[in-house]
């Protein structure tokens, strides 16, 4: 594996050269010999090169605390697929072939993955993708049989929630299959910062997904610093390592109330949907937004926190952690709340690997991986979270490893707020270098987040390629709904919480 | 004469009430303030007045299955007594047609739902026919059991038979028809543990989802009428587990609307203190409810 892939950490940048150009075979070998030994597909891409295409495989291993990248050039408009040995890589490839018009030969597969037009597609540029009415048209997989229904959910919910679409195929009230389908929100993220770092480029990583603002900005703050070689200071690292846990701490609280909402048990749901508040407002007073934007800045953080606010933030977060834990309390102790937690869609520990889960959708089935563990970045290599597994891999399972995580990282926000290091919170940046490729990895509070940027010969972005959480566990939620009541998906789609936006880009 | 015009003000008016207060005491429970115990008056006003959209695809029997659903628990209504007052109408038999009315207003309900043609609402009329399939034995038992105290099969002299005298030879086998009684009361109008009224979910609900097509006064219809189904099977529960009386005709009025009141909160708390069934598990409880109404008439009978 190592031998063919040039290895590296996280957090790095390395001259384009560096990264060895393989056939295409054993550029397809290296990839499925490195997942049987444990490595994960972080990212697969294609850059165009000259009039060709070159596509780059990130992958990354674990337990080792490595990343891997390799890269083979389509001969023509073809290139083989992997999908059917390696299903984890299958969104990507077809991701490349709406991108680049690449063919997969043998795909098991081959449908649109968000409807988006051809990325080296310049002649329109600037215009908004296709007619918004072409996103969600295809052939669905469709069961037939006697007694067997098709129930279309979306893309217009009954609750305020973001465009998706759902098809099930459905024996009864068993769901047979499920087909997602998305893209109703492609903005055309990668594309806007071709060119850059503009201006804007900061704030449009932000809003990858709005609800991971401190996941995705510091991924992107991490691939500035990486080609511009800039040293964020220590005080720095510690305040983005605070936003980070409150980012999440928000989230999971939001989660497991949602959770209790959704099995109609109202008085966890409405604790916790203000104590969601609270964290929010504790990210507000840091930076003046509650979703922290402009919290996280390339060199630094935007905004410092003078001992006072941090007394104040440790008072909040002693309340907050006070209330979280009886309104979390209540679920684990009413029977009709475990009853029907437990043994809803379930997944195998096997499947969650094989899919490339992350995240707490991963733990949940009792893979061990955290990136603030595997790969460290930033504070995390100074201060540890314990990691939280579960075993079930059902929504229990899901719910339990929120409430795990959001433990620890009270006391880990408790910690780097007593012991916030002195000196500035900005370091000095200087141009980026050229020819170069900047891979950032960060665990957001949905899994890992995955910045890789490629910069021309001028220093400016070539190709700029983001990959949130939910692009790896989409497929894990269909695959969670086989065999499963269909009364169960909204329960169990909360479980998962995954972003639209972030998957459309 | 006065009591017949009493039962009808309280069945037009107070049905929505009992909505009002069940959400007053989720509110309660989950710390918040809640809304305004006259909300679910004001929503039916609101929607009184909004405009209808009716999809191309419905015959006239989406049109009219609010209206004969309303009509017929209003005539089922006219058949319960409320409190130790006899019913307006009530002849020998009466239980059988008050069992056939409301399942008429289900039957018309369900086929609305399915005139649309959505896979949503064929998916709740589904669930809907099968719980309430399970449920119907249930109410049977109780009645029959009923009618074996009593030696009537018309409800009023079935209920105001029940007295503090009655609950201390039988007590035991009233209160595990009571125990059925309050499983389907709560199954029959889609409240937590079986339905959630507050949900948004498409795909978890069974009575909501039958509704969705439905829009202004007629779904203005549909929601009195469901108020109404909870307070005409609230009156059948409150008749046999408050068998009171105050020896003063008007007073016992006042009696009756306080135990539905004190009913509302009851199904409050357990709206609070409970999570949702999965729905494979409700037909088990449905069974469980019929096993102790059918032991209640064992008891009875033996």
């Amino acid at each position: 594996m190592t031998s063919t892939m040039r290895t590296f950490r996280n957090g790095s940048a390395l001259p384009l050269g560096d990264v060895p150009v393989l056939e295409t075979e054993s550029f397809l070998k290296a990839i499925l010999d490195a997942t049987v030994h444990g490595w994960r597909v972080s990212s697969y891409f294609g850059l165009p090169r000259g009039g060709g295409l070159r596509i780059y495989c990130l992958m990354s291993s674990d337990s080792r605390g490595s990343l891997g990248m390799a890269a083979a050039d389509v001969a023509g408009n073809a290139f083989p697929s992997i999908a059917e040995f390696c299903p984890q890589i299958q969104m990507f490839e077809r991701e490349v072939a709406e991108q680049f018009g690449v063919v997969f030969e043998d795909s098991p597969w081959p449908k649109p993955v968000r409807f988006e037009r051809r990325l080296t597609d310049r002649t329109a540029a600037g215009c908004r993708t296709g007619r918004p009415s072409d996103v969600g048209v295809m052939e669905y997989y469709q069961v037939k049989g006697h007694e067997v229904h098709e129930v279309a959910v979306g893309p217009v919910h009954a609750g305020i929630i973001e465009p998706g679409h759902f098809r099930f195929q459905c024996y009864g009230e068993q769901v047979l299959h499920l087909e997602i389908s998305l893209g109703y929100q492609h903005r055309g993220v990668e594309r806007l910062v071709l060119g850059g770092p503009h201006p804007a480029s900061l704030h449009q990583m932000e809003t990858v997904a709005g609800d991971t603002t401190i996941g995705h900005g510091l991924a992107y703050a991490m691939v500035i610093e990486a080609l511009s070689g800039t040293m964020a200071p220590a005080r720095a690292h510690a305040l983005r390592g605070v936003a980070l846990e409150l980012e999440r701490l928000a989230n999971h609280t939001g989660d497991l109330g949602a959770i209790a909402g959704d099995v109609g048990y109202l008085p966890t749901a409405s604790f916790c949907g203000r104590i969601r508040g609270d964290f929010l407002n504790m990210t507000a007073e840091l930076c003046g937004s509650r979703f922290g934007r402009g919290m996280v800045v390339p060199g630094g953080v935007g905004f410092d926190c003078g001992p006072e606010l941090a007394e104040t933030l440790l008072k909040k977060s002693a309340a907050a952690r006070t209330d979280l834990a009886n309104a979390v309390e209540l679920l684990w102790e009413t029977p009709s709340v475990m009853a029907r937690l437990e043994n809803t869609g379930p997944l195998t520990a096997e499947a969650a690997r094989e899919l490339g889960l992350v995240g707490p959708a991963a733990r949940a089935c009792g893979v061990n991986m955290d990136v603030r563990r595997d790969h460290t970045f930033g504070i995390y290599s100074m201060a540890q979270i314990p990691v939280a597994t579960a075993s079930t891999g059902d929504v229990h399972a899901r719910t339990l490893v929120r409430w795990l995580e959001a433990e620890k990282s009270l006391y880990f926000i408790d910690e780097q707020l007593r012991h916030l290091p002195g000196g500035a919170c900005m370091g000095k940046s200087n141009g980026l270098a050229g020819e170069h490729i900047a891979v950032a990895l960060t665990e957001g509070w949905r899994g890992e987040v995955c910045h890789v940027a490629v910069t021309d010969d001028a220093g400016r972005f070539a190709r700029y390629k983001v990959v949130d959480p939910s692009f790896h566990n989409w497929p894990g939620l269909a695959m969670a709904l086989r065999g499963q009541q269909i009364s169960d998906f909204p329960l169990c789609n909360k479980s998962f919480n995954l972003s639209y936006c972030g998957f459309d880009l | 004469m006065p009591d017949t015009i009493l039962h009808i003000l309280l069945v037009l008016a107070m049905p929505p009430l009992l909505l009002g207060v069940i959400g007053k005491t989720k509110a309660a429970f989950a710390g918040r303030v809640g809304a305004p115990y006259l909300q679910p008056y004001y929503d039916l006003s609101r929607l009184m007045r909004k405009g209808t959209v009716i999809s191309e695809t419905t015959t006239w029997l989406f049109k009219a299955g609010p209206v004969i659903t309303l009509a017929a628990t209003l005539f089922a209504a006219m058949l319960v007594p409320f409190g130790r007052h006899p019913a307006p109408i009530s002849f020998q038999g009466d239980m059988v047609l008050f069992a056939y009315l409301l399942a008429l207003g289900r039957f018309f309900t369900t086929t609305a739902a399915m005139d649309t043609g959505s896979a949503f609402e064929g998916m709740g009329a589904a669930r809907e026919v099968t719980f309430s399939a399970l449920a119907e034995p249930t109410l049977f038992f109780a009645l029959v059991a009923l009618t074996r105290l009593s030696g009537s099969l018309s409800l009023t002299p079935m209920l105001n038979h029940i007295s503090t005298g009655v609950w201390m030879t039988t007590g035991a086998a009233l209160l595990l028809m009571l125990a059925g009684l309050f499983v389907v009361l709560l199954a029959e109008n889609c409240r937590i543990p079986f339905d959630d009224p507050n949900t948004h979910l498409e795909l978890t609900m069974i009575h909501e989802v039958m509704v969705l097509d439905h829009s202004g006064p007629y779904f203005g219809v549909i929601l009195y009428g469901a108020a109404l189904k909870l307070y005409i099977l609230g009156a059948l529960f409150v008749g046999i587990a408050a068998p009171f009386t105050s020896g003063d005709g008007y007073l016992d009025w006042v009696l009756f609307a306080a135990c539905m009141l004190l009913l509302a909160v009851a199904i409050g708390v357990v709206e609070s203190v409970m999570a949702r069934l999965r729905m494979v598990r409700v037909p088990q409880l449905l069974v469980a409810a019929t096993i102790l109404t059918a032991f209640s008439f064992v008891l009875i009978v033996r």
